[in-house]
């Protein structure tokens, strides 16, 4: 980066408040034309606040904004998207029943005559695909798309409105390995085509392979601003947390290889997402199903949970067949889940932390008559809250005002008020921070030696095999293959891209590197 | 209530700003509590204006008239706040004031005061099963119950008034105990039973989990199905009675009484009281007062003898300032 360049954006002293919270404050940032720019920082660290404040989504309290020298203040994403920038955040904004041309367009169109010109629109259309090397049919229907192209049709309307910078907020989240491939291939492709880009993410492997300069955020404030180049994994997460992190995962105990099975199952399937499972789960140990993105395993689990009916196969628990046919069946015969998504399947955001933490366990916290013995469930609610380390406790906040550790943690102790005997957990730490991320790991390990059967599901390869006794791997629907916890990384994941020629494209891209992988798991140096 | 206060100081950093700022202090306290400054103001006003408006008589008498609109209201409040909707409670209202009256007529005053509220119930029940478990959406699928109940009440009556000649009856709507009529009295009891249910059951916490999430209600073992139909089913029962007391305080019952005008009076006061048509927010004291709010209104335009046409006109021009201060107490904070 040279400093003689004038930069794309400046910000001078930027800062935020929110209900007398400092979310973002001091902030001075300069971002060089045609740069990658990232922000990483904790969950909670502001650094998604500071890319939304520079897309126009966000309008700071304190401090200016430049744009190519001149100042601007942004009261909505259309002035920002006036001086060329547009934001793609993790929540896709397009509208879902209208096909992809139209939502690139989207109040834009060419007209003739107050006639929409469909032949200019086609040419338009053409030129901006180009332009960023997609293909895209114009015609299909944005709502039927996988999200990895809603959100390539996202940068195209982006592109069609003359974005010279586009913020992307933690874009990879929701994407499989190859998806998240190809987006940083377009991103590439975008930064030679001169376009700056601002890239939220909290993949600390993903920043260094993407990013031009780098800048840590910790606790609203700017620790500091380095050439990418002269960062490692490592001493991001030194700045990041304050502190180094000495191990990732707890140390793995040795379950006894005759403890009795908790779960079985055979020959479990549903349509064509699920066929033909068969595992088992021992008491106190720690089972982890993995693979990519689709390929079955939260299915799976929800076919165990009853979240969805199995349309063939058996499920036994502690050896008698068991058929859930909704989840408070399987909660009452000890089986508890922590879902994927804990914003939509999780936690009820507008109600309090304690409200959600006892939610699946009221029935046990009532007296006569279905009322709320409101002594007992605060008792047992803040007593969980210990447990699973949410801090600061507040019990009577609404758990919306928590970050997204806090609330993981919340979900995943909502689970163990009444002690399962079999705890599924579908992808524990995401979207979670460092510091929280190694709390759940303690929880779950712990857990599982007090002889709780736990069937792990993780994107994350590291996680799965930093905790599982035995790994599991999915594609298509079906469990390929069995390994053993001290596996690599190289060979759950050939496997969950399946053998050579069976699906073309993933021969290429089996490049298999830790770093590879969309993870911020610290690989150890000490 | 209690559940909903937060310490700005001591709470985290948020995950998600937009949504944390919601509680922001000052925006807060104007939406939560905006609609009781209103009433004061509007009490106040009223008690200078017009001496005949502080006085016992005129105050029980507001109450009496509003209470079978306030005991739907309880019951709409839970439908919405479980995330449902419901347009039949004005023709269930119709149905159960015929069905009361006339089996009042045939069968004795308790059968008849029971089946105008049975049917409420059973239409309810209708509704919730309809919903979900035919899946069919709430608006179309009581709209749909709206316009048949309606057709079952003109059968019955040929479209023709049913006088109530059964001794007895009416004095459910006339009958006083300690100088308060009964229609008052099952108006305090329905709101002290919505207010326990609502927030001290863990009924009450199923209803606020499937408004706000149904899925991680389904999740935690909620049957939120059944929870939905039981609103359904209690604003059945808020209609069938409030019906049967109507039909008790005319001696006569009406098969185009009620209906859509009834029914969007309340939705006026829970709407304007806070509770969310969206799902998952609001409580039983906010339609308390908004049915407060929409009767004080009534009864200064009669005292000041305004006409009803301009009583519309304004009921609905502060149905849009409370939505109005609602979304801006929402906007404020996300920016």
């Amino acid at each position: 980066m040279s400093a003689a360049v004038a930069p794309h954006i400046e910000l001078a002293g930027i800062g935020k408040r929110y209900g007398g919270i400092q979310a973002l404050g001091g902030i001075d940032l300069a971002i060089a034309p045609g740069t990658v720019h990232a922000l990483v920082g904790e969950n909670g660290a502001g650094k998604s606040t500071l890319g939304k404040i520079v897309g126009g989504v966000i309008r700071p309290d304190d401090g200016e904004m430049r744009v190519l020298g001149e100042p601007v203040r942004h009261h909505a994403p259309r002035d920002a998207l006036r001086h060329g920038i547009t934001v793609i955040a993790q929540e896709i904004a397009l509208v879902p029943d209208r096909s992809i041309i139209e939502n690139v367009f989207l109040g834009l169109e060419p007209r003739r005559a107050g006639f929409v010109s469909s032949r200019a629109l086609r040419r338009r259309f053409a030129e901006l695909a180009e332009r960023a090397s997609f293909e895209l049919p114009p015609d299909a229907v944005v709502g039927t798309l996988p999200l990895a192209e809603q959100q390539r049709v996202e940068i195209l309307r982006g592109l069609a409105r003359d974005a010279k910078l586009i913020v992307f907020d933690e874009p990879t989240a929701a994407l499989s390995p190859p998806e998240a491939r190809a987006l940083f291939a377009s991103i590439g492709r975008l930064r030679e085509a001169g376009t700056t880009i601002v890239y939220v993410s909290h993949f600390l492997e993903e920043v260094l392979a993407l990013a031009d300069a780098v800048t840590i955020l910790k606790d609203g404030r700017l620790v500091r601003t380095a050439d990418a180049a002269a960062e490692t994994v490592e001493t991001l997460i030194t700045s990041m947390l304050g502190r180094a992190l000495k191990t990732t995962f707890p140390a793995k105990v040795r379950s006894a290889p005759d403890a009795p099975v908790v779960l079985e199952i055979e020959g479990l399937g549903r349509g064509t997402v699920v066929q033909d499972a068969s595992l088992h789960v021992r008491a106190g140990e720690i089972v982890a199903l993995a693979g990519l993105v689709g390929a079955g395993r939260s299915e799976l689990a929800r076919l165990i949970f009853g979240a969805d009916r199995a349309d063939r196969g058996v499920v036994r628990i502690d050896g008698d067949a068991f058929r859930a046919r909704r989840p408070g069946d399987a909660l009452r015969r000890g089986i508890a889940m922590l879902p994927e998504s804990r914003k939509e399947q999780a936690l009820v955001m507008d109600r309090s932390v304690l409200e959600n933490v006892t939610l699946a366990h009221l029935g046990g916290m009532c007296v006569a008559g279905g009322f709320v013995a409101s002594s007992r469930e605060w008792s047992r609610g803040t007593a969980m809250l210990e447990r699973v380390g949410v801090r600061p406790q507040l019990p009577k906040a609404p758990v919306s005002a928590l970050s997204g550790g806090n609330q993981q943690k919340v979900a995943l102790g909502k689970w163990l008020i009444e002690t399962p005997r079999l705890l599924i957990v579908d992808e524990p730490t995401r979207g979670v921070d460092v510091g929280a991320k190694r709390a759940i790991y303690d929880l779950i390990v712990a857990l599982a030696q007090q002889g709780m059967a736990v069937l792990l599901i993780s994107s994350e390869v590291e996680e799965a095999l930093g905790l599982a006794h035995r790994v599991l791997v999915m594609r298509g629907g079906r469990i390929v293959a069995e390994l053993d916890g001290e596996t690599t990384p190289e060979a759950v994941m050939s496997h969950a891209f399946g053998a050579v020629g069976t699906e073309p494209h993933t021969t290429t891209t089996l490049r298999m590197t830790t770093g590879e992988q969309p993870s911020h798991a610290a690989e150890e140096t000490t | 209530m209690s559940t909903e206060t937060v310490d700005p100081q001591a709470t985290d950093v948020a995950a998600d700003p937009s949504k944390a700022s919601r509680f922001g202090l000052r925006s807060r306290v104007l939406r939560d509590y905006g609609i009781v400054l209103i009433l004061i103001v509007l009490f106040v006003v009223l008690a200078v204006a017009n001496d005949a408006f502080l006085t016992t008589t005129n105050l029980l008498n507001i109450l009496d008239q509003w209470a079978p609109l306030g005991i739907i209201a309880m019951g709409m409040t839970f439908v919405l706040i479980s995330g449902g909707f419901d347009l039949s409670a004005g023709a269930i209202y119709a149905l159960a004031g015929v069905i009361a009256a006339k089996s009042a007529n045939e069968l004795g005053v308790v059968p008849g005061i029971l089946l105008g509220c049975l049917v409420g119930v059973a239409a309810g029940g209708l509704n919730g099963l309809l919903i979900t478990a035919a899946k069919i959406n709430a608006f179309v699928a009581t709209l749909a119950t709206s316009i048949i109940v309606g057709g079952i009440t003109l059968a019955i009556t040929n479209g023709n008034i049913v006088f109530v000649h059964a001794r007895g009856f009416p004095t459910l709507a006339r009958g006083e105990l300690i100088g308060i009529r009964y229609p008052v009295l099952m108006l305090a009891a329905a709101i002290v039973l919505a207010a326990l249910v609502l927030h001290k059951t863990a009924f009450g916490r199923y209803v606020y989990a499937a408004g706000g999430n149904p899925e991680a209600a389904r999740l935690s073992g909620i049957r939120v199905g059944w929870v939905q139909t039981a609103t359904y089913m209690a604003v059945g029962f808020g209609a069938g009675l409030a019906g049967t007391i109507i039909a008790a305080r005319l001696s006569t019952a009406t098969p185009d009484a009620g209906g859509y005008p009834l029914l969007f009076d309340v939705f006026s006061a829970v709407i304007i009281g806070g509770t969310s048509i969206a799902g998952g927010y609001g409580a039983i004291w906010r339609t308390v007062l908004g049915v407060l709010l929409l009767a004080l209104i009534g009864n200064g335009f009669n005292l000041m003898n305004v006409d009803t046409v301009y009583q519309r006109i304004i009921f609905g021009a502060i149905i849009l300032f409370a939505v109005w201060v609602d979304q801006m107490a929402r906007r404020r904070s996300t920016r």
